[in-house]
């Protein structure tokens, strides 16, 4: 399973709790998590699918590399975090 | 006269009441999404409800409405830009070869659709897209025709990183005929509902392009937009480089040289009931961007631009650094009382036509749109 946890900035806006999913790619992780929570899909990615100008995924504490597609491979037990970058205040 | 009025602020909605009375003062009575950019606003006079565009920068634009004036509000569908094909090339910022995105960077006009249409709005954004909502924004589709329109490839930004459309005119005599203002697309007109559209800015000049192409209608840059709604023949436009009317519903467009002091701005207001009156906010040209001199003046036209009037009552004489914006200036129904708002968060009201004002507050973030509701 991975673990998703998501910025506290982001709570007031849109509820977004910490929830574990499985998936082997970025992409494959945030679709199971948008699955229960449509709304806090259009928060963190745009409508064309890929990650927001100013948000950040991390996994394991390392800024993903494909902020397009999120094909960022995942292994189990993988931690993501999703924030705001400190841009776009 | 209207007694509300709507501001959007780089900070939040605060919805301003006036009181009772000859002597009754502004005061603001309610504040929403504290914190969050609302770039538009739209309180629709047809049925009661009022639509705010929320721009949250790290979390993109989402579209609000109220079906209580404003009371309370639920958030609701934001417009979309459909998934790119993968066969439909990039396009490029003509000047400056950056892709212009394909996805919603900024919503930057909102406007009713016409009385026989209830529930109609049309929505202008950043890059150039234009959106229309048949059920008050719960769905939301693109009119791909303009947006695939083969000109847009030479659209490019002014004032934003990206082209987009700030101003949607709908003729009250026929909800079909729409005109759309674009910066840097020009003006642009369809008398179908979005099926089709023609370029329509014949007779604008951009000083700022070389030569060549300075008479190129599809590059022109008109900043705002409006248009009398007792005579919808009548527009204004404040442009980059000057202000322009039309007075055959776009067909052509003629200078208007004696707006003073400056041809620049942003903003510009027309009477509800009378097409030769208007209102513009002057500033010094282009590059600099402040009031003339730092006085903060408005200029009155009565006579279709023959002549301005400079009015300065109730408003800073001295460095006076206030900008307004394309969508701070607003006139009410009866065409006697405007408000205008600033980038230093200052708010002015009038009951004559501009002829005295009122700072109602100097305290608020950035204004980003006025509108009375």
């Amino acid at each position: 399973m991975v673990r998703v946890t998501f910025t506290e900035n982001i709570q007031r806006h849109c509820m977004c709790p910490p929830s574990s999913v499985t998936g082997d790619t970025v992409r494959q992780v945030l679709d199971q998590v948008f699955a229960g929570n449509e709304r806090a899909r259009g928060y963190v990615l745009d409508d064309q699918g890929g990650l927001r100008r100013h948000m950040i995924v991390f996994v394991n504490g390392e800024a993903v590399h494909d902020r397009t597609k999120l094909s960022d491979r995942v292994t189990d037990g993988a931690e993501l975090y999703v924030m705001q970058a400190l841009s776009g205040g | 006269m209207s007694d509300r009025i709507l501001v959007g602020t780089r900070k939040g909605l605060f919805t301003l009441e006036r009181g009772k009375g000859a002597a009754a003062l502004w005061k603001i009575a309610q504040a929403d999404f504290l914190g969050v950019q609302v770039p538009m606003l739209l309180p629709d006079r047809r049925d009661g409800w009022v639509y705010a565009a929320v721009g949250h920068g790290h979390f993109g634009s989402k579209f609000h409405r109220s079906k209580d004036r404003g009371k309370t509000w639920e958030e609701s569908t934001v417009p979309a830009y459909p998934p790119k094909p993968d066969d439909v090339p990039e396009t490029r910022d003509v000047n400056r070869g950056i892709v212009i995105p394909w996805s919603l960077e900024l919503i930057w006009s909102l406007e009713t659709g016409g009385a026989d249409e209830p529930g109609a709005i049309w929505c202008g954004t950043a890059p150039g897209g234009l959106f229309r909502s048949d059920d008050r924004g719960a769905t939301w589709r693109m009119i791909r025709s303009l947006w695939d329109e083969p000109l847009r490839k030479d659209w490019f930004g002014g004032g934003l990183d990206w082209p987009g459309i700030h101003s949607v005119c709908v003729d009250p005599r026929d909800s079909r005929h729409v005109t759309v203002g674009i910066s840097c697309g020009g003006v642009w007109v369809t008398r179908d509902r979005g099926e089709t559209w023609k370029v329509s800015s014949q007779g604008m000049y951009a000083d700022y392009m070389p030569p060549e192409q300075k008479y190129t209608q599809h590059i022109q840059d008109p900043h705002r937009l409006v248009q009398c709604p007792a005579k919808p023949d009548a527009m204004w436009v404040q442009h980059h480089n000057g202000v322009f009317l039309s007075t055959d519903g776009a067909k052509s467009w003629q200078d208007v040289p004696a707006a003073r002091p400056s041809v620049f701005g942003f903003a510009v207001a027309v009477h509800p009931q009378k097409p030769d009156t208007a209102w513009l906010v002057p500033a010094v040209k282009d590059e600099v961007r402040i009031p003339v001199d730092g006085k903060v003046v408005v200029a009155r036209t009565r006579d279709g631009g023959k002549s301005f009037d400079v009015l300065r009552n109730g408003l800073p004489q001295e460095h006076a650094y206030d900008l307004t914006f394309r969508h701070c200036l607003d006139v009410d129904e009866g065409g006697d009382r405007l408000a205008f708002g600033s980038t230093t968060g200052s708010l002015w009201t009038t009951d004559n036509q501009g002829d005295n004002w009122s700072l109602v507050t100097a305290h608020l973030p950035p204004v980003f749109c006025v509108r009375f509701g």
